[in-house]
């Protein structure tokens, strides 16, 4: 295995040159760029998601748009999105918060559908509010089930702000451009080998928080 | 660059408009064609390792574990990463080495969903095939599949959905097909030819998008999808 140090050598060469290709920059770039579209689509998700469950003639129409987002190729809506925000961030992190919202939205409802009615009706008889019905209880027993949409989503997103490198702003994904460019696969493997690791600790981070968050899931589950 | 909404109009004019566009090697009738034909044939070559193996995994049980890290690491896997290193390590002399990524990359989401479909049927219907004296190759034929097909048929849309968006991608490799719009236009800065192969690619992915929705509809036994009441 010869080749081993040389695909480590690439890696700490470039790791913090102060150069616009600097891995710890296109690191940083990558996270803005995967992270920013997930917290923005959980904040358009949930009201969109409580609104499918309040009225349910409006789920239909949702799914099938969610269905049609889902469907639609990255590089295409890059393409299309570079004519509208042309070569910035946002060109990257507007179509990827759609799919994140696409992915989001059933996670929503389905968590919110999973409440017990029973459970949704003591609070009621408790004298809670909508609101604090809505916050207290309702959204900390769909929690679980958003989480598990929320580490798709921010798996997914992850591994396809690279692609985002085809029309200039990729963060990590640059490393395959510059693989190809140069014909060396160095770049490449730190790449992938990149973009696996954060998408496994941003997925981590999520495993533990929602241990945390949700308590009484594992407790369920082991009494 | 960022074009006001009129000027990006005149791109889709300008390029939908271009009589040269629309013959020849570079036109849209054979990019459209390329594009179909290399989708069909990864997703033909990932159903036909997919399907089996899901088949296999979810009726005897053996190696589940095996499905839920291929699910995960498809996910993570970079499409754009996968593609150039696999090509340059096999070189571009043919189009092969680009349908090892886009097969690749299929394979998970038919793996997992034929999977969950086979586990997912009821246990007690499984049993009543059984004990109405059914082979073990039987109740899968005649029972799990069918149950099952809503899920198989699923998984077989999203690794469309992937294969569609991988091809375009791998254009950047040399693959032919849609991608190559948005490719060769952003290398030499002809914006209008982007946006039209991007909008060529949306329309082509809603159509595959469409036909599957379809083929749900008339595959599934119309007393698995419910859309006759059982008693």
């Amino acid at each position: 295995m010869g080749e081993e140090p040389s695909i480590w050598e690439y890696f700490t060469r470039n790791w913090s040159t102060g150069q616009p290709g600097s891995i710890d920059t296109l690191l940083g770039d990558h996270i803005v760029m995967s992270l920013l579209p997930i917290v923005a689509a959980l904040a358009f998700a949930i009201p969109i998601g409580l609104a499918c469950v309040r009225w349910r003639l409006l789920y239909q129409p949702t799914a099938g748009l969610v269905n049609i987002i889902y469907a639609l190729p990255s590089l295409a809506l890059f393409g299309v999105f570079l004519a509208v925000t042309g070569l910035s961030q946002a060109t990257v992190i507007i179509p990827l918060t759609f799919y994140a919202v696409a992915v989001l939205v059933p996670a929503v409802v389905d968590g919110l559908r999973s409440v017990p009615e029973h459970v949704r009706q003591s609070a009621v008889a408790m004298g809670f509010t909508p609101l604090r019905r809505l916050t207290r209880v309702e959204l900390p027993l769909a929690a679980p089930v958003v989480l598990a949409g929320l580490r798709v989503a921010a798996v997914s997103s992850i591994s396809l702000v690279s692609v985002g490198a085809l029309v200039g702003m990729g963060g990590l994904g640059y490393l395959f451009i510059r693989a190809w460019q140069i014909d060396y696969f160095a770049p490449a493997i730190v790449g992938i080998v990149g973009i696996v690791l954060l998408a496994l600790i941003v997925d981590g981070i999520l495993v533990v928080s929602q241990r945390l968050l949700t308590p009484w899931v594992r407790a369920r589950r082991s009494g | 660059m960022g074009a006001g909404e009129e000027e990006r109009v005149n791109w889709l004019i300008e390029f939908f408009g271009d009589p040269a566009n629309w013959s020849g090697p570079d036109g849209i009738p054979l990019r459209l064609l390329e594009h179909l034909l290399f989708s069909v044939a990864a997703l033909a070559l990932a159903a036909l390792v997919a399907i089996p193996l899901g088949l296999w995994i979810g009726h005897t049980g053996r190696g589940s574990l095996f499905i839920v890290v291929a699910a995960n690491l498809a996910r993570a896997l970079p499409t754009l990463g996968l593609v150039v290193l696999i090509v340059m390590l096999l070189g571009t002399a043919s189009v092969w080495p680009v349908l090892i990524p886009l097969v690749a990359l299929a394979v998970p989401a038919i793996l997992v969903n034929t999977f969950e479909g086979i586990r997912g049927v009821d246990p007690e219907l499984r049993d009543a095939a059984y004990g109405m004296g059914l082979s073990g190759r039987q109740v899968l034929g005649r029972v799990l599949v069918p149950v099952a097909l809503p899920l198989i048929l699923l998984g077989l849309r999203l690794a469309a959905i992937q294969i569609v968006a991988t091809a375009a991608v791998a254009a950047y490799t040399g693959l032919g097909g849609l991608g190559r719009y948005i490719i060769d236009g952003l290398a030499i800065r002809d914006y209008p030819t982007v946006l039209g192969g991007s909008v060529l690619i949306v329309l082509f992915a809603l159509a595959a998008q469409f036909l599957f929705v379809m083929a749900e509809r008339v595959a599934v036994s119309p007393g698995v999808s419910r859309r006759v009441k059982v008693r």
